[in-house]
């Protein structure tokens, strides 16, 4: 009898497995984007409470809630699971369920491998955030970890911290290794490069460098575990090294994971307001391009991390242009996506709405950038909220907007029901008045002085920071109506059409699918003209 | 079999950038031991054929600046907090090291030339940052530097600071093997 099921399941007719086990050994390219996606999602509500506890603290000057030790913890982990364990997974899940449907493929390249590299996933996470329960507390070196402070004076847990890294690091790199295979070696006949869809173009460009930036981190952290466990010197100067010589491995890797946590969204963003303008993306081969350009130049910036260590005048220079030269492919990106509106039939439909909100936001973010790249502005700047004001405009309205707003787009696909449009718009509207009145004070704070990382400060910032934290309060709220929305997506709603938005079917392969998508999608290639 | 090849060359990259990053390591020490960066200075260093060419001379303040890193207890001091000198002759300065403490220990000196462009013209011929300092408990010591200050310093440096961190290196070596030696 067994036999005879068996036989049925070689057809390939067979669905997904049944209770746990579907889940834990799926080899399935949705499953697993799926599995990604919510750990994300899980993860994005633990660092964000983090981020709250450090927000109760700072909402008046002096010490109400926690400690400083405590506090130290919070930020450094707020900043890990955000960049490791928010942006980057999310980005993967979302490479998952539409790289294969973009390209038309039956499913990724390395399936079982696929299932390996989320599953280190929790691991790594779980023995990172197990630090927090022990005697010794959590690490507290801030996300940079930068030696000696994370070496000599670190806690004895971060031996954990730097396995854990390994382990992430790793699951990355096998991520990566799979997308480029993928994307390589099973496009539909006829999809050459230069009609790939531009998220497939900007998940190919991230996965090189995460293959490139990824092992030097592995790299720096056992340089690290040598250090305190080996008696080597790598950070040491007593022993003839250098703690300078961290920084520059750490941002080595550090900037080029700068646009590993940006260029998916370009990509994202790109399809969606091709589609709610109803016309194709403007200059498609300068968006390829401007990519590409931004990769190349994420390698020969990363000093502009550490003007302030001491660097001989020239070094300066050079850092500082190449840094501003990034602006220039990145004005490409932002002036295409304005053009593609330009004279299109727009509708404002939540996916779209906080594309416009990336565009608009990721800007603020970028020239803040550039005010940073300015060696003597930046000697004032160096270490204080302004700093803090700038990547989170790039990553919170800039990364985060762009998951989401793929999240919106997709949802009806993945799901097979249109999700409650009156609360995405509601959502959006809260989501980018509250990201405003958190991040934007902090500008204003950081050009008076208020340095990054205390848990207290002086009393002339008590105003701004009482409104940053109402705002960081509003967003982190807001943020449960996220989930709300999209458990009812799958829970309930309006039968969605295979091509879901009106003429999306022109602009992707993932909409000639029904919706939901079968389980095994394109087991015959389509072909593209 | 085209995957085979993709995955192999993408594992490829993986190991080398691992290995490069390790090679960033002594890439980083060359650059600065080239370029003066960062004060570093290592091995002895001598006037080149041509330095010593030169015969005019100029005068300049070299100071010198002690400093113990974190909880090392020894005293470390120099006996002149600075000097003035001409460029191209040879001066001495002396440094005390006193182990105030009940056991033996092992320091090491590490050295930085302020500012760091007039590092590659502080020659030091002789220098105790050398080598590994061991003392033993309660012992004094004093110890000299040899410097020459190399006659084609740039003129717009008109002072050299000589700064020296003190280090513990006791917990690092064998120190029993080296007590034995005393």
């Amino acid at each position: 009898m067994s036999t005879v099921v068996e036989t049925h399941d070689h057809d390939g007719h067979h669905g997904p497995a049944k209770g746990l086990s579907r889940w834990l050994f799926t080899t399935n390219h949705k499953d697993i984007g799926t599995l990604y996606l919510w750990f994300s999602f899980i993860m994005l509500f633990i660092g964000g409470g983090m981020a709250m506890v450090i927000r109760a603290e700072l909402f008046q000057p002096g010490l109400q809630i926690v400690q400083p030790e405590f506090f130290n913890q919070m930020t450094t982990n707020h900043g890990l699971i955000m960049v490791f364990g928010v942006i980057m997974p999310a980005f993967v899940g979302l490479a998952n369920w539409m790289i294969p449907m973009q390209i038309g493929a039956p499913d990724m390249a390395l399936p079982r491998l696929n299932n390996l590299s989320f599953w280190l996933l929790p691991m790594a996470f779980g023995i990172l955030i197990s630090t927090l329960f022990m005697p010794e507390g959590g690490p507290n070196f801030g996300w940079t970890f930068y030696a000696p402070l994370s070496t000599t004076y670190a806690p004895s847990t971060v031996n954990y911290f730097i396995f854990s890294v390994h382990v992430m690091g790793v699951s990355s790199i096998l991520g990566s290794i799979n997308i480029i295979t993928t994307i390589f070696n099973m496009r539909a006949p006829g999809m050459t490069l230069m009609k790939m869809p531009l998220f497939v173009w900007s998940w190919l460009i991230t996965a090189y460098l995460l293959i490139a930036v990824m092992p030097v981190l592995a790299g720096v952290v056992t340089m690290m575990l040598m250090d305190i466990n080996f008696g080597t010197s790598f950070f040491d100067a007593a022993g003839g090294g250098d703690p300078v010589l961290f920084q520059h491995v750490f941002w080595f890797f550090g900037h080029p994971e700068v646009y590993i946590m940006i260029l998916p969204a370009f990509g994202i963003v790109s399809h969606i307001i091709e589609t709610f303008s109803r016309k194709p993306v403007f200059g498609y081969s300068s968006m390829v391009y401007a990519m590409a350009s931004i990769a190349i130049l994420s390698f020969v910036v990363w000093a502009h991390h550490m003007f302030t260590v001491g660097m001989p005048l020239a070094g300066e220079l050079f850092f500082m242009y190449s840094t501003m030269l990034i602006a220039i492919p990145t004005g490409v990106k932002v002036f295409n996506w304005v053009a593609t509106m330009f004279r299109g039939s727009l509708t404002f439909e939540t996916p779209m709405l906080f594309s416009i909100g990336f565009v608009t936001l990721f800007t603020i973010g970028g020239f803040s950038g550039l005010m940073l790249a300015i060696v003597p502005a930046d000697f004032q700047y160096h270490d204080t909220y302004f700093v803090v004001a700038h990547f989170h405009y790039v990553l919170v309205p800039g990364a985060l907007f762009g998951i989401i707003a793929g999240a919106y787009y997709w949802l009806p696909k993945w799901t097979g029901n249109m999700y409650d449009e009156t609360l995405g718009k509601l959502h959006f509207w809260l989501t980018f008045i509250s990201v405003n009145i958190t991040f934007f004070p902090m500008h204003f704070v950081g050009l008076a002085g208020m340095p990054r990382r205390y848990p207290d400060y002086a009393l002339q910032f008590a105003d701004f920071n009482a409104m940053i934290s109402m705002g960081a309060f509003m967003f982190g709220i807001t943020q449960l109506l996220f989930l709300f929305i999209v458990i009812k997506c799958i829970k309930s709603g309006k039968q969605a059409k295979p091509e879901v938005w009106e003429g999306a079917g022109d602009l992707g392969l993932e909409w000639t699918l029904s919706s939901p998508p079968p389980y095994h999608s394109f087991t015959v290639q389509p072909e593209v003209k | 079999m085209e995957i085979r090849k993709t995955v192999k060359n993408l594992i490829g990259i993986t190991i080398g950038m691992f290995a490069f990053g390790f090679v960033l390591v002594p890439l980083y020490d060359v650059f600065c031991e080239i370029t003066g960066l960062n004060g570093k200075i290592s091995g002895p260093s001598f006037l080149s054929e041509e330095s010593k060419a030169i015969t005019e001379q100029r005068e300049l303040l070299v100071q010198f600046m002690t400093h113990n890193n974190e909880s090392m207890p020894w005293e470390f001091d120099s006996e002149m907090s600075q000097m003035r000198v001409l460029t191209g002759n040879q001066y001495e300065a002396m440094f005390v090291f006193h182990n105030k403490t009940s056991k033996p220990m092992v320091g090491q000196v590490i050295p930085s030339v302020s500012p760091g462009r007039g590092a590659e013209y502080f020659h030091k011929t002789e220098c105790f940052c050398f080598e590994q300092q061991l003392l033993a408990a309660g012992e004094r010591i004093e110890l000299p530097v040899r410097f020459i200050i190399d006659p084609n310093l740039p003129k717009e440096i008109g002072s050299l600071s000589l700064g020296y961190t003190l280090f513990d290196i006791t917990d690092k070596i064998d120190i029993n093997r080296d007590v034995a030696k005393l």
